[in-house]
């Protein structure tokens, strides 16, 4: 697997291979980020306080804004989300879990030819809205759906 | 460096996907342990996907992310052979890197 | 035979401990299945299904082959030694690809019908120098730990992916086992008078919105042998199919049973041997 990365790590005992191995960029101590991880969005308890956070202005529904959920949550732990927007020009989605303790689940910034869709699963606590945001062009635009969740059972 | 993540990534027509399968406990802060006190807060906050040495896409998370994290991106512009980097770091202050060339 | 059965049982009963156990939630009485319910089970089965082939795509389970891998070629144990250089799980030492659908399966130098965990156990014990009662211990992970055996089973599991499974039934050390397994699967017992049987031997049944497999059939059988070794959504943690006849027990207030016993073992070699010729399709992702 990344045996080239272990075999290199065990081996360099001198700092100076690292030093001559980071500016290759073969090993990475730091990301390098286009904004700090925002605290405020993240920690904001509702959707309003988690859109002020993100600087977002007041979302139109679009139907470009596609969201695939199941109807029903095998799990609530692990809820699949897909998110592709059609919409031209679209630098970002966030998504958000609208009756989590803390709905801003996920932000993603797109670049250098990557397409504006998302896979991701996540975390829901009760049944809710799932909610996309997509940012394009300076503006906002949403889609929604309702996810059930239920308790599991008590087989397998 | 923290467990490491699985990274697949292949060619479908002209469009790169890529999987990654992450190992992290995502803990919400909200989780009492055995002896009923909270597990304390401990998730990546932050991730990005570079191909061929371009950063392209950058992710913000927090604690709604399940455990052991799955994503999934696509990608225009790649080719077979390109290397596929992952980059993330947590709460703690914690970070792994992984890499894996697109099939 | 019957003395086999017998012994078998007896090795059930006589772990106490666990027998005073206070219910958490009250289990539903699997016969109460009226019309309505069934549909609205197709409803919800229809919808889990949409997304178990994406679930299943990326399994969080892949994480513990990788684990499981790195434990089998390393050097551990007192002896010092790797499982990959002196193990032999069937198919000669070290050889693992295809050797988890074979199982469970007799092993002479054990003179014991095995199943994968129980097999790869003894070798840690025998080859590795680990002492049984250590792995015994703790032997099923939780939220904050996973036992290397965890992660071995998987890895063993993972290196059967898209093979048939092929228990030795003809055998007839196996044929006796999956006799007995049959009876296990039918002896009812605790204080619901459950056996397996009640909640697995017919189809249709369900517990809230998890389908109980009837594993007496070959395809509810397969059902059951998909799911183990598997990663279980609920606590993000990965589980094997000793675990699961365990955790069985306890939800039929059973005693529980001796960890990589013959009991377990002849209860596996019934329900995977049901399966066989299905394909097996690696470890899988549970609820």
């Amino acid at each position: 697997m990344n045996t080239t990365r272990r075999t290199v790590l065990k081996s360099a005992t001198a700092s100076g291979v690292l030093a001559g191995l980071i500016g290759t960029g073969a090993l990475r101590p730091t990301q390098v980020l286009a904004a700090e991880w925002n605290k405020a969005a993240f920690e904001a308890k509702d959707t309003a306080g988690a859109l002020k956070g993100m600087g977002a202005g007041a979302p139109s529904d679009s139907k470009d804004l596609i969201l695939r959920v199941p109807d029903i949550a095998e799990n609530g732990a692990v809820v699949p989300v897909d998110v592709v927007s059609n919409i031209p020009n679209t630098s970002s989605i966030w998504i958000l879990v609208e009756k989590n303790p803390q709905p801003l689940s996920a932000s993603f910034d797109f670049a250098n030819g990557a397409l504006p869709e998302v896979s991701a699963r996540l975390k829901m606590g009760q049944t809710s809205l799932v909610k996309a945001i997509a940012k394009a062009d300076g503006k906002f635009y949403t889609a929604q759906k309702e996810v059930k969740v239920t308790v599991g059972g008590c087989g397998g | 460096m923290a467990d490491p993540m699985k990274i697949r990534a292949t060619m479908k027509g002209d469009v790169a996907e890529i999987r990654i399968l992450m190992a992290h406990p995502m803990e919400t802060g909200q989780r009492k342990d055995a002896a009923g006190n909270a597990v304390p807060p401990h998730f990546i906050q932050t991730m990005t996907v570079e191909v061929g040495g371009k950063k392209v896409v950058e992710g913000h998370v927090g604690t709604s992310v399940s455990r052991n994290p799955v994503f999934g991106f696509k990608m225009k512009g790649a080719k077979v052979g390109d290397k596929v980097v992952v980059n993330w770091v947590d709460n703690k202050g914690d970070k792994r890197t992984d890499e894996a060339a697109i099939a | 035979m019957k003395q086999n059965l017998i012994g078998a049982l007896c090795a059930i009963v006589i772990m106490g401990g666990a027998f005073a156990q206070t219910p958490k939630k009250p289990v539903a009485k699997p016969a109460a299945q009226t019309a309505p319910a069934v549909e609205a089970k197709d409803a919800a089965t229809i919808e889990f299904e949409k997304f178990r082939a994406e679930m299943e795509d990326s399994n969080p389970a892949e994480l513990f082959e990788m684990k499981g891998e790195e434990q089998w070629k390393t050097k551990r144990g007192p002896k010092n030694v790797a499982l990959a250089e002196s193990c032999d799980l069937g198919l000669g030492i070290g050889k693992v690809q295809g050797a988890y659908v074979k199982m469970p399966r007799y092993f002479a130098d054990a003179d014991a019908v095995m199943d994968a965990e129980r097999r790869i156990v003894w070798c840690m014990v025998e080859k590795q120098g680990f002492k049984f009662d250590d792995i015994a211990k703790k032997p099923f992970a939780n939220a904050n730990f996973t036992p290397d055996i965890t992660n071995l089973v998987t890895y063993v599991a993972s290196h059967s992916r898209n093979m048939k499974i092929a228990v030795p039934l003809k055998e007839p050390k196996v044929r006796e086992a999956w006799e007995i397994g049959k009876e296990i699967a039918a002896y009812r017992a605790g204080p619901y008078d459950f056996s397996c049987n009640t909640c697995h031997g017919t189809d249709g049944k369900r517990i809230r919105m998890q389908n109980l497999p009837n594993l007496s059939t070959p395809a509810g059988a397969m059902k059951g042998v998909q799911g183990w070794p598997g990663y279980r959504m609920t606590g993000g943690v990965m589980l094997t199919h000793q675990w699961r006849m365990g955790d069985c027990f306890r939800q039929q207030r059973f005693p529980e049973p001796k960890y990589a016993s013959d009991a377990v073992a002849y209860l596996l070699t019934y329900m995977i041997g049901n399966a066989n010729g299905q394909v097996y399709k690696g470890p899988g992702i549970k609820r």
